[in-house]
């Protein structure tokens, strides 16, 4: 189903009572989610993802905006009426009930004409149990079992009502790195199984580039941007969504544009056009180096890191913002200079410039 | 050279046993003598109960074994008061008083530590400094509320003033707040009423603490004394506590202890074996863990 939210606003008013500003947690979101696709909601600590996911299930009350689920207006509908399984980073099962009951809990408040009988019930929950591979354990209590294989009964809670719309708040954050692998792709399998929409929310970008049709990256409240992981990846709008996205990440130089020329500290690294003469941040992406003893842009030389698949150089910069500069190499190109300077080219389509104060991007053609 | 190390290595291990054996020693025979502290009032009530009268007053110092026990005194017992009427008015003092009570506490405790309702706190303080209190002044309006109610000598008198306890609003406010909740937003996402919540996810859980209330209530109900004198002056609404005393004062026309004693046993034996009943029951534990982190 078609998910449709039109300027959604959420405000709570601050903890501190004494301060009479509200905190605005969703502001004025505004997107339309594609049927039958696997959306991450992606963004830092504290932006709202939960809370934005919270007002789609019917959780909590939107300030102001609408939410359609295909042509419905669903804002004022309460969440069992909306078709939403919610999946909840801590599992949220009920430590009481076996593996089957914890699965049949929500078959049971289905009211009138949609009243299941016993066997109904039971069949239902064990297709459910089969999409997630976890009928051989339908006996079991949740304090019985592992972290992975809660995971699975609790997506099985969410999935058995069969509903419009799969809701997951930082599914995996929970588990081990192994684990978190295996899941991700057993999540994607599941959803294109059962081609419902679905919409995840983390705060791990590799997570959400891994496995979504399309991430929405979030700050404060806001969306950035829109679109396909790697467009995304690519392309991206601001400084932030540059930075965000990415592992290692983007390295960032003060640089400035002058006569068709891109700057950083006193190397010209590339030539450009249709950029004005400015002063701008440089973002330059791990893969984007290219050793070249005669290249352009000339840094201190500190070491090289290898890293199972990866060689990197560490190196730095007097125009670099942060620590050190992280270029990814082939691993065969791997030594280290006689004189401490290490010298790249860059690579045009993976050198992104930002305006110094807006941090919006600056389209340049190389 | 090395053969004088090894003995001494022996020697040491002896040593640690020697002193671990004394160590046991020491504290089975600790154990043992607070047992038999535990266990004689215990053991004395029941000697004391298979006395016969004549042999119990001729005993000028009471003898710590009799050769002659007798049954006597449990058929006086219920035969010179009306034993069965106080153990059936105890046993519905009991019952009923814990079961309202255990409605009104789950529902209160539901309500302090789930719903939102304006005052919530503040009316959770007044009911915790209800605690402050001496019980004694709360026994005195009561009965003066009791009697304006003309509620004097009847169950619902009797009742009444228990139905309720702060204490175990607060103990099981207390349990119900550890349940996540997340696993309301769940339930709330499947289209749960909060009853339904209560009765199916959170009464489940805290169902140890639960049976601990109960349990505590009744022990509380079956021994309970000074209210039950207080506001029944009719044989047929005294409870065995009180009966007990009835027993000792006027029920043989002089004071008979060995028919005392037994009915004393006879009033604590169903509270023995609830405790040896529920005893596991209360240290159990639902298997706890649904939720990780």
């Amino acid at each position: 189903m078609k998910i449709r939210l039109e300027h959604l606003t959420k405000r709570f008013p601050n903890r501190n009572k004494k301060i009479k500003t509200e905190v605005v947690a969703v502001n004025d979101f505004d997107i339309e989610i594609p049927d039958g696709k696997l959306i991450g909601l992606l963004g830092p600590s504290g932006c709202g993802k939960s809370t934005a996911l919270n007002l789609i299930c019917g959780l909590e009350a939107p300030s102001e905006g609408r939410i359609y689920f295909g042509d419905e207006d669903v804002t004022d509908i309460p969440p069992e009426k909306r078709g939403v399984g919610l999946v909840f980073q801590n599992y949220a099962l009920y430590p009481h009930l076996t593996v089957r009951e914890n699965i049949i809990f929500p078959l049971q408040n289905l009211k009138g004409d949609k009243k299941l009988t016993k066997d109904e019930m039971n069949r239902k929950a064990e297709e459910a149990a089969r999409l997630v591979q976890i009928e051989n354990l339908m006996d079991r209590r949740p304090g019985e079992m592992s972290g992975g294989q809660q995971q699975r009964v609790a997506i099985a809670r969410a999935l058995v009502k069969m509903p419009n719309v799969l809701l997951l708040d930082e599914p995996l954050s929970n588990l081990d790195a192994r684990l978190r692998l295996q899941t991700r792709e057993e999540l994607s399998r599941i959803q294109k199984e059962t081609g419902i929409t679905t919409i995840f929310v983390t705060h791990d970008q590799e997570e959400a580039m891994s496995i979504s049709d399309m991430i929405v990256v979030m700050k404060d409240g806001v969306i950035n941007q829109t679109g396909e992981p790697q467009k995304v990846y690519d392309d991206p709008v601001n400084l932030f969504v540059a930075k965000f996205l990415g592992t290692p990440p983007i390295n960032v130089f003060e640089g400035e544009v002058r006569d068709n020329k891109l700057y950083v500290g006193e190397n010209d690294i590339l030539d450009i056009k249709g950029a004005d003469d400015k002063k701008v941040y440089v973002g330059i992406r791990p893969e984007g180096f290219v050793l070249n003893p005669a290249g352009r842009l000339k840094c201190k030389f500190v070491r090289v890191e290898v890293m199972g698949r990866d060689t990197s150089v560490i190196a730095t910069n007097e125009a670099f913002l942060g620590e050190s500069i992280r270029a990814i190499i082939p691993t065969e190109e791997k030594k280290e200079p006689a004189d401490g300077v290490v010298c790249f080219d860059v690579k045009p389509f993976k050198v992104l410039i930002f305006d110094r104060e807006t941090e919006e991007r600056i389209y340049f053609e190389a | 050279m090395s053969n004088i190390t090894m003995e001494n290595k022996t020697i040491d291990t002896q040593k640690i046993k020697r002193t671990e054996r004394i160590k046991k020693a020491v504290l089975y025979l600790l154990l043992t003598l607070w047992s038999i502290i535990v266990i004689f009032p215990f053991y004395w009530m029941i000697l004391t109960s298979v006395k016969s009268y004549s042999a119990y007053n001729s005993e000028y110092v009471p003898k710590f074994y009799t050769l002659s026990p007798t049954l006597k005194n449990y058929i006086d017992a219920f035969t010179a008061v009306p034993l069965s009427r106080y153990f059936f008015n105890t046993f519905i003092f009991t019952v009923v008083t814990t079961a309202i009570m255990m409605v009104v506490v789950v529902l209160s405790a539901f309500a302090f530590a789930r719903l939102d309702f304006k005052g919530k706190d503040i009316v959770f303080a007044l009911f915790l400094s209800l605690m402050m209190i001496p019980n004694e002044l709360v026994v005195i309006t009561n009965f003066v509320t009791i009697t304006n109610l003309d509620m004097r000598n009847s169950y619902i008198g009797l009742i009444l003033p228990s139905v309720t306890s702060v204490f175990y609003i607060y103990f099981l406010k207390e349990n119900f707040e550890q349940i996540p909740e997340e696993l309301y937003k769940a339930a709330k996402v499947d289209g749960t009423s909060d009853f339904k919540y209560l009765l199916k996810v959170m009464i489940p859980i805290s169902r140890p603490t639960i049976v601990t209330i109960a349990i505590l209530k009744v022990i509380e109900c079956w021994n309970s004394y000074v209210w039950p004198r207080l506001i029944t002056d009719k044989q047929e609404y005294y409870l065995v506590s009180n009966g007990i005393q009835e027993i000792r004062e006027n029920g043989f026309g002089r004071e008979n202890i060995p028919a005392m004693m037994a009915a004393v046993v006879v009033i604590s034996v169903p509270l023995i074996v609830l405790f040896l009943i529920f005893h596991n029951k209360i240290m159990e534990g639902v298997s706890r863990g649904g939720t990780k982190g």
